[in-house]
């Protein structure tokens, strides 16, 4: 029952609140290109150490089969990723999805954050590594963005 | 990430976040959030169940239907974790002359987590050490359980990272040692009550709290819901 303690302490954090929600209105699914965005700390160069702090983001390859949970924190499971990273990152999910039709396809890169940051404001991310992101997202032509927490 | 999610929505972007604490995004409200109520690491739910993880995603992507946000629905499932069920497993001798208890249970452990490491190919060790640094690793927090200035010791690095690298080669271990696939954190309390190095970081984490360390180096040694202090006398 530890997380449910660990989400009572947790949920009541400060958090940014942007003025106005943005809203993009999507296209249909079956056309649409689907990137995974996840805040797990995974990194494709084998480095398992993530700062607590690092607002910055790390590449994923859509085929990346070495990937690394660098997250700092201690409070959440790792035994389910290294059983099944679609756990946390779910690329045979969407692959199987994309060959079946149901999404369009599956973007050549993915993204990693790393959640749990002590500045709830995020400022680096919404100033500098999020638009920075968005762009690389962009440049792939990615229409649909999945964000998996950790 | 319900922060991240409306930066992406805002360079026009479509987004959809599976969410793992409702008052986060509640507070933070991306445009579009599926809660699950699943174990904390493990966003889609249930390991090495594909049927289970492609039912969350259709849930989230039927959430693309609403014509007008933020949308915030929960996922019908609810999946606890299993902290109250420590995993069970037995750890297998080692040569274990001159060796300390700790030192040795490590030992024993290495064969199991390289099993692991080649069924799976993925580790989370090497924060600061790796799998075989981890038994000299167990003898010098016992020296800090034991009293002595975690300063001087020698440690190799911040000592919560080491202690994450102990901890995660324990419990990468235990998933070749346990009959079952473990659930959500019953290696981590198998870790922490049934082990020798489980012990030493924790009473190390109590040492450091008294002596006065600063609050990152002890409050990050174990989970948060692993803080055992000793009782009073």
């Amino acid at each position: 029952m530890s997380d449910k303690d660990v989400r009572s302490k947790l949920e009541k954090l400060d958090g940014f609140v942007f003025d106005e929600i943005p809203w993009t209105t999507p296209k249909p699914l079956s056309e649409s290109r689907v990137a995974i965005v996840t805040t797990a700390g995974l990194t494709e160069d084998g480095n398992a150490d993530w700062n607590p702090g690092d607002q910055g983001f790390n590449r994923i390859a859509h085929d990346a089969d070495e990937l690394t949970l660098a997250h700092y924190s201690p409070n959440f499971d790792r035994t389910g990723w290294i059983m099944d990273k679609n756990v946390v990152f779910p690329i045979d999910r969407l692959n199987e999805m994309a060959d079946e039709g149901i999404i369009g396809s599956v973007a050549e890169t993915h993204l990693s954050f790393m959640g749990a940051q002590p500045d709830h404001t995020l400022e680096t991310i919404r100033l500098d590594s999020g638009p920075a992101a968005a762009t690389l997202l962009h440049e792939d032509n990615v229409d649909i963005v999945l964000l998996t927490p950790v | 990430m319900g922060t991240l999610a409306s930066v992406l929505e805002q360079s026009g972007l479509v987004t959809v976040a599976l969410s793992s604490i409702r008052g986060q995004i509640e507070t933070t409200s991306p445009p579009r959030a599926l809660h699950c109520e699943f174990p904390l690491g493990r966003p889609l739910g249930k390991p090495n169940d594909p049927d289970f993880q492609r039912d969350v995603l259709e849930h989230a992507f039927a959430l693309l239907d609403e014509s007008s946000g933020p949308v915030l629905v929960d996922h019908p499932v609810e999946i606890e974790d299993g902290a109250d069920s420590p995993l069970s497993c037995v750890i297998p001798p080692a040569d274990t002359s001159n060796r300390s208890p700790a030192a040795s249970e490590a030992l024993g452990l290495l064969p199991a987590w390289k099993r692991t490491y080649k069924k799976y190919g993925r580790s989370t060790v090497g924060k600061v050490v790796d799998s075989d640094q981890v038994p000299d690793m167990l003898d010098l927090f016992a020296r800090i359980s034991d009293g002595e200035d975690w300063k001087e010791v020698g440690l190799p690095g911040d000592p919560t990272k080491i202690a994450a690298d102990i901890r995660n080669f324990y419990e990468e271990a235990s998933i070749s040692l346990s009959d079952s696939s473990p659930s959500a954190r019953s290696a981590e309390s198998w870790f922490v009550d049934k082990t020798h190095a489980g012990q030493l970081i924790q009473n190390s984490r109590i040492k450091m709290k008294e002596s006065g360390t600063n609050f990152y180096f002890w409050y990050y040694l174990l989970p948060m819901t692993q803080h055992h202090e000793p009782k009073d006398t």
